[in-house]
């Protein structure tokens, strides 16, 4: 497969460059000094292409490659590849789901506990040498908390029973009611707030910032904002918040894992078997 | 001979009273009973001394133990998805990040070795196995209703671990019961959370360990000379630190008076205590 011409976009991971360049002959777009003549150069022997959840196939790009057969996705999101022009031209789409599920979760409690034990603030009490001064005050305890669950998919059930290991009783809000689950459903997000003393994830963000700056809300754990990168700055200076950048999947072992299923899925379609995670 | 109960007065957690103030003023009264509040460990009581003038002594550091195991799990996942260091390169505004930001650890699948495994570790072991960790334990003596792998010192543990937790008594046995030796059985990567006791640890050699790199990352809720933490773990991101926190809720404050007037009222009866020390 040697001779299969790969487009990779941007950087996203040194494991799957490694890999992708052992199989394929890897062109890296972001090396490339003239981008239009670049294209043109090579456009015929690209078949494939790979992006993530920052950079994908749009509809310029796959007009620009007559040759294209398959993009092969390093994220779950795909909102950056034109998925309707991929179906129109019978173009393969697969991306990397499942995989990353347990650490989202994992991160989600380890949230909880950053927030309501304030490690954070902890950490950086001990670092600036204000505990020879004082001790440090009360934090609140987690263990039997409500917990509210907004989306009972795979990451809110794993969610769930991680925070049950913490003797949380937990509710749900959910399109539909799941009659699988012995958790507490709650029709609406207002009356499962009502109802609980964690809720997440958030949904409106300069009115989550606003209630936290005026102290209406307790605190507030977040990987992912509106318009990231950019992280609303009066969150700054709130001990009761914790910001992290978008770093739920972000662990060696997951991480290579998504860069398996790529490779995986690009193997397989080169190979004419059926592919292993595709949307499109 | 009159009957009274003892309960030593609250001290700063972070100055451990190293006398043993308990005994002495007690000689002469058989019928009396101790309970040590702050901090709830019994480091400074003389046991076998109270054994042999009668004294009854309750712990109440089961009041604490969801909080403790709370705060053991939120350091290990703080250290191994990097949540303090993050949160500081968020607010240090240094998003976006490059393709190399250092990818934190997956929780699921490590073997966690717990030393000590009475009420604190059995809590931690029941939220651990929640992210699917799988477990094992050094104990003084092995636990036949425990299912969980037993091993008969700690080097060996940790030989077999990923995870080294740290939640038992100190005594003249544990003391620098995690030295050298043990940390190199734990391999580069290993990661140590001390929930226990400063001196449970040969500190100086677990700070040349970290900042060498020969030891993967900690997370320390004591120290040997609390409130003075050595600085070199100040530069490490993987190291994350609290004041000795871990028991400090508003919560966990209440159920230790409830405890205390129920023993009162109880000890005043007559009537047999609750949470007493055994002879083990």
């Amino acid at each position: 497969m040697e001779s299969i011409g790969v487009l990779m976009l941007c950087p996203m991971n040194t494991y799957l460059e490694q890999e992708l360049q052992r199989r394929f002959n890897l062109f890296r777009l972001w090396t490339v000094p003239e981008k239009p003549q670049f294209l043109k150069d090579h456009s015929a022997s690209i078949r494939a292409v790979v992006g993530n959840a920052s950079a994908g196939a749009d509809a310029e790009l796959i007009n620009t490659l007559p040759g294209l057969e398959i993009v092969s996705s390093f994220s779950v999101g795909v909102d950056k590849i034109d998925l309707n022009k991929c179906k129109e031209k019978g173009i393969r789409v697969t991306n990397t789901p499942d995989v990353l599920t347990e650490d989202v979760a994992d991160l989600a409690i380890g949230l909880i506990l950053a927030v309501l034990r304030r490690l954070c603030e902890c950490d950086r009490y001990v670092r600036s040498g204000k505990w020879k001064k004082g001790d440090f005050s009360l934090t609140t305890k987690f263990t039997g908390k409500t917990v509210g669950i907004i989306g009972l998919g795979r990451i809110g059930m794993a969610v769930a029973k991680r925070a049950e290991a913490f003797g949380c009783p937990i509710s749900y809000y959910s399109r539909r009611e799941n009659p699988d689950t012995k958790y507490t459903y709650y029709p609406s997000v207002v009356e499962l707030a009502a109802n609980c003393q964690i809720l997440g994830p958030h949904v409106d963000e300069p009115e989550l910032v606003s209630a936290l700056v005026e102290g209406r809300l307790g605190g507030a754990g977040l990987d992912v904002y509106e318009n990231e990168p950019e992280v609303p700055e009066e969150l700054f200076g709130l001990e009761n918040v914790v910001l992290l950048p978008h770093v739920g999947s972000g662990t060696v072992e997951t991480r290579e894992a998504m860069a398996d299923l790529v490779i995986g899925n690009l193997e397989a379609h080169f190979l004419n078997k059926p592919l292993l995670t595709p949307l499109v | 001979m009159p009957r009274f109960p003892v309960v030593t007065p609250l001290s700063r957690l972070s100055k451990p009273n190293p006398s043993c103030p308990a005994t002495e003023s007690l000689s002469g009264h058989s019928s009396a009973w101790i309970l040590p509040l702050f901090p709830p460990g019994l480091d400074c009581i003389d046991l076998p001394e109270c054994r042999y003038r009668g004294i009854i002594v309750t712990n109440a550091s089961v009041v604490f133990c969801e909080d403790v195991a709370d705060c053991a799990v939120g350091l290990l996942l703080d250290v191994l998805r990097r949540i303090s260091a993050a949160d500081r390169f968020v607010r240090g505004g240094l998003w976006p990040v490059k393709e190399d930001y250092p990818l934190g650890f997956k929780l699921g699948g490590k073997r966690v070795g717990i030393v000590g495994l009475g009420h604190i570790g059995s809590e931690i072991a029941k939220r651990l196995a929640a992210f699917g960790c799988s477990i094992a334990y050094n104990s003084r003596k092995q636990k036949p209703s425990v299912a969980f792998p037993f091993y008969a010192n700690v080097r060996e543990l940790a030989a077999n671990s990923d995870v080294l937790v740290l939640c038992c008594a100190l005594t003249k046995e544990t003391h620098h019961i995690v030295n050298k030796d043990v940390m190199t059985a734990l391999r580069k990567e290993g990661v140590i959370i001390n929930v226990g006791r400063g001196a449970l640890i040969d500190e100086k050699e677990m700070v040349q360990l970290l900042v060498q790199g020969e030891l993967g990352g900690a997370g320390l809720d004591v120290f040997e000379k609390e409130p003075d933490v050595p600085t070199e773990l100040f530069a490490l991101d993987n190291v994350v630190l609290s004041p000795h926190f871990a028991v400090c809720t508003p919560e966990s404050l209440e159920r230790l008076m409830e405890l205390v007037i129920n023993n009162l009222e109880t000890f005043f009866s007559n009537k047999p205590l609750l949470s007493v020390v055994s002879n083990e």
